[in-house]
């Protein structure tokens, strides 16, 4: 069994051919929220556009949002999302106070970081394998509006764009660089990076400063793709055509440009069914990070993007603050970068491989809530504590009864050398190990 | 588990010394360094072909004695598959088959009935295992090696063609009673092929490589066909042959 959420993950987290899923969004209660302390407590199939649209009314706002709001505070934990501020505040995980795990062997636990560390780490970020998650309490930030501040500035090339993020965003709690993979040669890496503060009343112009409109949170909702928008319309020419748009347009510098939470959080959630502009046979995400010093390899990278032509469309650069004590938490120390890529792109399997490679040797990791592809022998490598977060989850579950499609093509997840359902002496995978 | 792009870890050979299934195998498992488990009748050709895969780049390579003949063994022999595999059967490729010689099986003898037996019956019994497999799996493929000879039956092989036009059929049902199931069905139509088996035979036009067979199911699995003409003007060719007078049709030499 393995429990889904909404089902925003870009892999098989979710998924269990020949299983059970148990769907959790049934469980959508919001339980408690204590304004004076800021936390609040709901069942994990609450999304963070339920969520958000209850508390910005009332002054709060969640720790951590990723880049949709279509997400359970469930999934979020299990997937141990980041934000625009992790650099500053962490994952989602690090916000939260407790929660309860319906596990397989010992059923329903309270779990909290002081008093049962071990599982409550190894299910954050867990990506579900620990049981299922009935709810939780988060902290909340106290928010004077539903607006952010932003500071943007439009960089030229790779260098400028790593430098200035590396230079400012201790200033600001929101930092992220949106760029332009198909640029090159002297254009290469160019961006438009933005820094982000929740505004305060007096951000707001005058006739915007009263309680009731300040702290508004009224996002469009999401509109369909239009049914005449061609099926695969994304192609090398249009997506350097989109991204051309947007670097233009986007003003050399801005200061102090303040825009609802929503359009700076979440502009994807705007329109439904965007992913459908990428036609059949859809897209992928690959999202790694690379420790400090490691700048070549994420240069490399994307020189050999470009090189391939391979149209991204939104590439997402950001730095990384420290992690958190969950031995499968994605972030660490660094620089991520987050790319959409077609599938209808021929080289694409081999390409992502070599990739892997690079990221393997600079010492990075990927994503799993965004992996579809990884080359399963460097899970490991990667994850170097994946054995200290086996040995709780096989407390939890010695029987392995929580399986997903992502561990049955990740079968380090399950066990090392020695998988329960593999025959005996026969190593999973030989050498490649 | 089969990943977002196609790649895939597990692969079961039924037929385990057929060139073309070794060839599909080898182009599989290669980027993923992917298990592969024979099985079939010639344990020392099997092992030789085992030795084969593993220096192209296949991970763990297990052998298993299998009879395509032997009907009532076939679903212990995909339990003892997938226990050798020790993980899900991403792909189950039906490559065993026998060619005959239509002269001489024609003629009386026992041949004709091995030819059916083996390529229909023995496919019918080993596919229907296979997909009791997979569907309890919740996902896999299976690849079924089919024949243009199956198509439209030619008097120069039609104990040979009518085989697998009976194999192909059965595929094709096989196929829409697993629609929803995770399961998919993959029907390969190979026309002359240079193998052992065509070995001395006069080569027909279009004729292609055990390799390029492989390339052509690797891309077919890959983008969800499932039937794929190797190689692919044949269909066309096929088209028309479909439709030829009779009396022309029984003119066409082998």
């Amino acid at each position: 069994m393995i429990g889904r959420g909404l089902g925003r993950s870009y892999g098989d987290a979710a998924q269990n051919a020949g299983g059970d899923v148990a769907v959790m969004t049934g469980l959508d209660r919001i339980l408690d929220v204590d304004v004076e302390a800021a936390t609040a407590t709901v069942e994990a199939g609450v999304s963070l556009d339920r969520l958000m649209r209850t508390l910005v009314p009332m002054g709060l706002w969640p720790a951590v949002t990723p880049g949709t709001r279509q997400v359970t505070v469930g999934g979020a934990i299990g997937s141990d999302v980041h934000g625009k501020n992790h650099h500053r505040d962490g994952t989602f995980g690090s916000h939260v106070r407790s929660m309860e795990l319906v596990s397989p062997a010992a059923g329903p636990l309270t779990l909290t970081p002081d008093g049962t560390p071990e599982e409550f780490w190894a299910t954050t970020g867990g990506m579900g394998l620990t049981g299922l998650i009935r709810q939780a309490t988060i902290d909340l930030f106290r928010i004077e509006t539903g607006f952010i501040r932003v500071d943007s500035e439009r960089t030229a090339d790779l260098d400028t764009t790593m430098s200035l993020m590396a230079e400012r965003d201790s200033s600001y709690r929101y930092s992220v660089a949106w760029i332009d993979c198909l640029a090159r040669g002297g254009s290469l890496g160019r961006s438009i990076v933005e820094f982000g503060e929740h505004a305060r009343r007096q951000d707001l112009p005058p006739a915007k400063r009263s309680a009731d409109r300040a702290l508004r949170f009224t996002p469009l909702d999401s509109v369909p793709a239009p049914p005449w928008v061609p099926s695969g319309l994304l192609n090398r020419w249009t997506v350097a055509a989109f991204n051309e748009l947007w670097y233009r347009k986007a003003p050399k510098r801005a200061e102090g440009h303040v825009v609802p939470a929503a359009s700076f959080f979440h502009p994807l959630d705007l329109v439904a069914g965007w992913n459908r502009i990428y036609g059949d046979r859809g897209f992928l995400q690959y999202q790694f990070v690379l420790p400090d010093g490691a700048e070549a390899t994420l240069r490399r990278i994307i020189e050999e993007l470009v090189a391939h032509r391979c149209a991204s469309f939104l590439a997402v650069l950001k730095r990384f603050g420290p992690s958190n004590p969950a031995p499968l938490s994605f972030p660490r120390p660094g620089w991520t970068l987050a790319l959409d890529l077609p599938v209808t792109f021929g080289e694409l399997a081999g390409l992502l491989d070599t990739m892997d490679e690079q990221v393997v040797a600079a010492g990075g990791r990927i994503y799993l809530a965004k992996d579809s592809r990884l080359r399963p022998e460097f899970l490991e490598t990667m994850y170097p504590r994946l054995p200290e977060w086996r040995e709780v989850r096989d407390r939890l579950d010695p029987e392995h009864r929580m399986r997903s499609d992502l561990l049955r093509r990740l079968p380090a997840l399950a066990g090392g050398s020695s998988a329960p359902s593999a025959p005996s002496g026969s190593s999973a995978s030989g050498e490649a190990r | 588990m089969r990943d977002a792009l196609g790649t895939v870890q597990t692969v079961l050979l039924l037929g385990g010394t057929s060139e073309i299934g070794l060839a599909i195998a080898e182009q599989l498992a290669r980027p993923r360094a992917a298990t592969v488990v024979l099985a079939g009748r010639d344990s020392s050709g099997m092992d030789s072909a085992a030795d084969r895969l593993r220096q192209a780049g296949a991970g763990r390579v297990e052998t298993l004695a299998f009879d395509a003949t032997d009907t009532a063994s076939h679903e212990d022999t995909m339990a003892e598959a997938a226990r050798r595999a020790g993980a899900d059967i991403d792909v189950v490729v039906v490559a065993f088959g026998l060619l005959g010689n239509q002269e001489l099986d024609e003629a009386g003898g026992d041949g004709a009935v091995r030819v059916a037996t083996t390529n229909y019956v023995g496919a019918v019994s080993a596919g229907l295992a296979a997909a009791h497999l997979l569907k309890a799996q919740g996902h896999g493929a299976l690849v079924a090696l089919s024949s243009v000879a199956g198509e439209r039956v030619r008097r120069a092989n039609f104990i040979y063609g009518s085989s697998k036009a009976g194999m192909d059929g059965f595929f094709q049902g096989l196929a829409d009673s697993l629609a929803g199931t995770g399961v998919r069905v993959l029907i390969v139509r190979p026309g002359f092929v240079r193998t052992r088996m065509t070995e001395g035979m006069t080569e027909a036009p279009m004729a292609a490589t055990a390799e390029q067979v492989a390339a052509a199911t690797v891309q077919g699995l890959r983008s969800g066909r499932s039937v794929v003409w190797v190689p692919a003007p044949l269909r066309l060719v096929f088209a028309v042959f479909r439709h030829l007078p009779r009396p022309v049709w029984r003119r066409i030499p082998a």
